[in-house]
């Protein structure tokens, strides 16, 4: 393996990014979380196109109370933005900038970008259902030891440890 | 003492510039660690590389720890830390979706932007179906609000449940972490992969 591709010492990795929750929890009194992210930008886009709907929709009514100043201008987004910075830097300190479709060489990157987009719409959805994804309900949720956190980290984790096998060829 | 913007030490605005940078932080951190890799997060589900479970428990214990000593020096208050509400059926559904979505697209929203942020077309490709999601979920909200609002809770805590202090509880966490650890690295040994 190659100098550049070469990653952080898993346990290393795990302890600095503790320290990154922990100071989320120091100074904002929160967690890390991402799919919040994505839910403000959908109800901002929403609010945009179609205003008279959006102050209509019961979802978009319900989690507006949670945003003061408009959805834009909450935590979530900022972190996220955030995340895409620093995931470049890391990539850029690292050599490993570089546009590619990342598969298994037994699929095609069609077949792979058709899960990801599959993949993608199941996780966006179960992150509304199960009020947070694996940022911000299991790894926050577990810091804060919320039950509901362990709940949805072992359900996640459970289900694709028990459909590994029919989704093999994707990725070994 | 913590946290700061509860206690309006630090004013709003402040808050949404550190939110920027623990967001750098988290972004680098996930990057280095090699979550910005589809096939390096699902090799978690065949024993090729066990890396998302050793990050995400050290990181979990981490923070744990973290807090109950910043408590135990009057650093942080933590009945003011934000503890996710519990609502039982849509944890457990909301979690299997999440799951299948996870083997399916090999990522999970915050690696996806790790992934895209250093050019990976397909975290791209799963963003865009992550706001699909989203949108699908919000615009159909009234077929699934009652599984959503279903067995409400309201916020338990583990050790709460257990009737333990938080302190044993975090130690019987770290007790079962260094459990799974040994059994990850047995599992990478017995199912190598170099090249991925």
């Amino acid at each position: 393996m190659d100098r550049s591709k070469k990653y952080w010492n898993p346990y290393l990795g795990g302890v600095l990014l503790g320290l990154v929750l922990l100071a989320a929890f120091f100074f904002s009194g929160r967690g890390l979380g991402a799919s919040g992210a994505i839910k403000s930008v959908t109800s901002a886009a929403v609010e945009t196109i179609a205003p008279g709907y959006a102050a209509n929709a019961q979802y978009y009514v319900e989690s507006k109370g949670s945003h003061e100043g408009g959805p834009l201008k909450n935590w979530l987004v900022f972190e996220m933005l955030g995340v895409l910075v620093g995931g470049f830097l890391s990539g850029a300190i690292s050599g490993r900038l570089k546009f590619k479709v990342e598969h298994s060489p037994k699929i095609t990157s069609r077949r792979r970008l058709i899960f990801a987009l599959m993949g993608g719409v199941l996780f966006g959805f179960g992150s509304q259902l199960g009020r947070g994804c694996t940022s911000g309900s299991a790894l926050t949720g577990m810091a804060v030891m919320s039950v509901g956190g362990f709940v949805t980290m072992a359900f996640i984790f459970g289900t694709a440890f028990a459909l590994a096998y029919f989704f093999r060829k994707n990725w070994i | 003492m913590g946290p700061l913007v509860v206690n309006e030490i630090i004013s709003p605005m402040t808050n949404l510039m550190l939110a920027f940078l623990i967001g750098i932080g988290f972004g680098f951190v996930l990057e280095s660690s090699g979550f910005s890799s589809s096939r390096k997060l699902a090799g978690m589900f065949y024993g090729y590389d066990t890396t998302v479970l050793k990050v995400f428990f050290t990181a979990a214990i981490t923070a744990m720890l973290g807090m109950l000593f910043f408590s135990l020096f009057g650093w942080l208050d933590l009945s003011m830390i934000y503890i996710n509400p519990t609502f039982m059926s849509s944890a457990i559904v909301g979690g299997i979706v999440m799951g299948v979505g996870f083997i399916m697209g090999g990522f999970c929203p915050g690696t996806a932007f790790c992934g895209a942020a250093i050019g990976k077309i397909d975290a791209l490709v799963f963003i865009g179906g992550l706001f699909l999601g989203v949108l699908l979920f919000t615009e159909a909200y009234p077929l699934w609000e009652k599984l959503y609002k279903a067995n409400n809770m309201g916020s338990p805590t583990m050790n709460e449940v257990l009737g333990v202090s938080r302190g044993l509880f975090a130690l019987g966490l770290i007790l079962i972490a260094l459990a799974m650890f040994w059994v990850a690295e047995w599992a990478e040994k017995k199912f190598p992969r170099e090249e991925y």
